[in-house]
Parts: C-alpha cells; sequence; structure tokens
C-alpha cells in the first residue's frame, strides 16, 4: 500500500525535523541555562499543534500535490516547448513560495517586529517574485548551457549593489528570504523540474546541470526583496520633495 | 473563535495561488482531467488543516521558546555559551535534515564515492554551525550585515574558481536545502530576541539575518570539502 508508505515517510521526515531541534532547545534552556519556561503547558499545547500541522501538510502534499505536480514537471520539462517550461517554472515558483510554512514565518516575525510597519503579505510577494523569476532564468540556463556561477555571481553583484540604496531596515530581511523560500514544497518540484530538464536536454548533464535550480530560488529574492523597497523609499522621496513645492 | 476563523481563512489563501496553477496547468495547458480527483481534494484538505495548524502552534510555541532562549542568554550574559547553543542547534538539525539526506546521497552517487555523504553531511552541518555562531556574534556587535555579505561573497568567488565543476552547482544548492521549516521560525525568533535583549539594538536591522548565514557558510564549507577531495 502506497498509503502506508506516505504515512510512515512522513511521520519520521517530521520526527527528525521537529526532535533534534526542540531537544537542544529545551536542554539548554533546562539544564543549561537553568531558566524556567513561561507558559509551559500553552508552549507544549503548541508543540502538538506544531508537529500535527506538519505532519497533515506532508501527508497532504505526498498524496495530492507532488504526483500531479512532479507529473506536471516532467512534462513540461522538454526543451522543445522552452515558453511553456520556463512559463510553468515561474507560475510554480511564485505559487509554491506564496505557500512556503518556514517563509510565513518569518514574514509573519517582521510585520510583527515592525508593528505592522512590513507586510507579511507584500513581502511574501516580492519573495514569491523573486523565485519565480529565479527558476525562469535558471531553466533558460539550463537549456543555454551557460556556467550556473556566472548567473549567481551576478545576481549576488546585483543584490549588494542594491543594498547600498535599500533602507537599513531592509536588509538582513532580504538577505535571510534567499534562504527561507525554498523547503518543504518548493524542493521536490524544483528538482523534479531541473533534473528532468538536464536529462531531456542533448548535451547536459542532469548530475552537473540539474543541480543549481534552487540556488536560483535563493539569490533572486534578495534582488526582487531589494528592488521592492528602494522603489518604495525612491517613491516616497518624490512624493516628499512633491509636497514641499 | 473569529480569530480562528481568520487564520483559517489565511491558510486558505496561501495555498489558493498554489492549487490555480496547478488547475490552470492540467486543465488549460495539458487539457486533461485530474486522473484521481477525490485523493487529490484529501491531499488540498489536508494541506490546509496542516498549514492552518502549523502557524498556531509557530505562535503558541517555536516563537515564544525562541525569545525566552534569547532572553535567558541575554540575561547570563554568557558568550560562550550563546555560541555553544548556536552550534548545537545549527549542528543537530542540519544532521538530520531530511531534503539533505537526500541530496548527500545524490551527490555520492554522481561523484562515484568521491564525495562520501556522510561527511558531506557533516561539512553541511559545520557550516551552518559556524553560520549561526558568526550570525549570532554580529547581533551581539551590532555590525551591517552586508559587510559579512560581502566578506563571504568574495570567499565564495574565490573557491569557485578552484573547486571542480561538478561540485559548484551542489554547493550553491545547498545553501537552501539546509535550513529546514522547523529550524527557521526557532532561530528568527532567537535572533529577533537576542537583539530586542541587547540595548542599543534594533530587532529588524540587528535581529534578521541568521538564515542567511546558516545559508551561506555551508557553500563556503561544501566548496572547501570538494576542493581538498576531488
Amino acid at each position: 500500500m502506497a498509503e502506508h508508505g506516505v504515512i510512515i515517510k512522513d511521520m519520521l521526515s517530521v520526527f527528525r525535523d521537529v526532535a533534534p531541534v526542540l531537544l537542544v532547545a529545551l536542554f539548554f534552556q533546562f539544564a543549561v541555562l537553568r531558566a524556567r519556561l513561561p507558559n509551559a503547558r500553552r508552549i507544549a499545547g503548541g508543540f502538538l499543534a506544531l508537529v500535527a500541522g506538519l505532519y497533515l501538510f506532508m501527508i497532504g502534499l505526498d498524496i495530492g500535490i507532488f504526483p500531479i505536480g512532479e507529473a506536471m514537471a516532467e512534462k513540461f520539462s522538454h526543451p522543445d516547448h522552452k515558453g511553456w517550461t520556463i512559463l510553468f517554472a515561474f507560475c510554480i515558483g511564485y505559487a509554491t513560495t506564496m505557500a512556503e510554512p518556514a517563509l510565513l514565518a518569518v514574514t509573519q516575525k517582521a510585520e510583527e517586529v515592525s508593528s505592522g510597519g512590513l507586510k507579511s503579505f507584500r513581502l511574501r510577494n516580492a519573495v514569491a517574485l523573486g523565485v519565480a523569476v529565479g527558476l525562469s532564468v535558471g531553466v533558460h540556463r539550463i537549456s543555454t548551457g551557460a556556467p550556473l556561477w556566472v548567473y549567481i555571481m551576478a545576481g549576488y553583484a546585483v543584490a549588494l549593489t542594491l543594498t547600498w540604496f535599500a533602507p537599513r531596515e531592509i536588509v538582513p530581511l532580504a538577505y535571510d528570504s534567499g534562504g527561507v523560500t525554498t523547503s518543504t514544497i518548493t524542493v521536490p518540484l524544483v528538482a523534479a523540474l531541473g533534473l528532468g530538464l538536464a536529462a531531456n536536454t542533448p548535451g547536459r548533464d542532469p548530475l552537473v546541470d540539474g543541480f543549481g535550480l534552487i540556488a536560483f530560488a535563493s539569490v533572486f529574492p534578495m534582488i526582487t526583496v531589494l528592488g521592492y523597497a528602494v522603489s518604495m523609499k525612491t517613491i516616497i522621496m518624490y512624493r516628499k520633495r512633491g509636497d514641499r513645492k | 473563535m473569529k480569530y480562528f476563523f481568520q487564520l483559517f481563512f489565511r491558510s486558505v489563501m496561501d495555498v489558493t495561488p498554489l492549487l490555480a496553477v496547478i488547475f490552470f496547468f492540467q486543465f488549460v495547458v495539458i487539457g486533461e482531467s485530474f486522473p484521481n480527483t477525490p485523493r487529490m481534494l484529501a491531499g488540498i484538505a489536508l494541506v490546509i488543516t496542516g498549514l492552518f495548524l502549523f502557524m498556531r502552534g509557530l505562535e503558541m510555541a517555536l516563537f515564544p521558546l525562541g525569545e525566552s532562549l534569547a532572553y535567558s542568554f541575554a540575561k547570563k550574559g554568557d558568550i560562550k555559551l550563546l555560541l555553544a547553543f548556536a552550534v548545537a542547534i545549527g549542528y543537530t538539525a542540519t544532521m538530520a535534515e531530511p531534503a539533505l539526506i537526500v541530496v548527500a546521497e545524490k551527490a555520492e552517487k554522481i561523484t562515484g564515492g568521491g564525495l562520501q555523504a556522510f561527511t558531506l553531511r557533516n561539512t553541511v552541518a559545520g557550516g551552518v554551525a559556524i553560520g549561526i555562531a558568526l550570525g549570532c556574534i554580529r547581533i551581539i556587535l551590532g555590525h551591517p550585515i552586508h559587510y559579512y555579505f560581502i566578506g563571504g561573497y568574495v570567499v565564495v568567488m574565490a573557491l569557485t574558481s578552484m573547486a571542480p565543476t561538478r561540485i559548484i552547482g551542489l554547493a550553491y544548492d545547498i545553501g537552501g536545502v539546509t535550513t529546514s521549516t522547523v529550524t527557521v521560525p526557532l532561530v528568527t525568533a532567537l535572533g529577533v530576541g537576542l537583539a530586542s535583549s541587547i540595548s542599543g539594538r534594533n530587532p529588524l536591522i540587528d535581529g534578521f539575518g541568521l538564515v542567511a548565514f546558516a545559508a551561506m557558510t555551508p557553500m563556503v564549507t561544501v566548496m572547501i570539502y570538494g576542493i581538498v577531495v576531488m
């Protein structure tokens, strides 16, 4: 039974995800720091919700989303219809990022810390757009076979240049967004697309060219988040200048 | 009660783009119906419920735990202890990361055993541990994050020119794979908590950025490993 396989596999992977982090955190809290945990009951309840949620989320992905998503990724990983492949990469990059739990966590924290000045929804949109553009460029790269490092290093250079103009508050958050975009949902679908595309394109080594797509999804969100912040800053500056006249 | 509905509705909205994309490509572009609709609908219901519960748990448990740790470390004022925690959490969480296990095994196959999966995982975990520790030091010192980033960028560039071609894609990807759905919120709460409990630090400017460190340093350690072995 495939169902049983999924249920056990996901339980194992959630356990592996949660147990070490929780053990280390609790060990330091109680044994090393000897600090008490305020609201311990509420926190215990919260952890149950977290683990159950993560588990249901992954089972749901495995039975509902991944089979169809991976079949699609395979279908669109043919170099003959490059337009469709790029459109698919763009859409799937945007859509999976909007539902990525780790990104939700970080942007929610940012909204909380900035007392609502940074909107979680807008930040996530900027990040998702970055992943979408990044994956499209990454797919294009696989079809042309240009070296990966040129694109990635150019991407970092653009991000660093934008850092110069961006408000200081947004910079760490923008850098963080590169690391959080690709986890639970995005990686399996993107890996299927990248490996499939590299296998179906003559002259590409799936082992060399299949990797690297995730890197695009990490670099481009930095650019879009910084770009968004810079353009907002510029707009506000011009408006203020207009008011003074 | 109203809050619960709002939160649930938000989870539905978070998943909607994904459903829209899948429906569009399946019906409009491919022009077929789904092979197993009831199964898919059940999966979607589980995804939404799961996301809702996860977000509740985040607010109730993971964020408070991370903040509580940060305050306790700040109160104690022992930097060595904080760094020990950063290393421990970075290392153990990464060693257990399911996505990394898959990638490491693939990498061992690619290189025909030139890279050992277990050593590779250790290399990445060591990278993440160093990254989070370095990020904590930055929060304490209050340095602007982009100095570290420019430094990291230069190191990555230099290593790229020396590293074997086959390992470059892997090394670049690995930064994105290492940080899991549980580690990210805890580490974020830790950073923000630290920045709020040290006077003169701004939680937005100084508190965020730990995840970025955890994504950057593994690239460096993996490429060094590749250069040494191959």
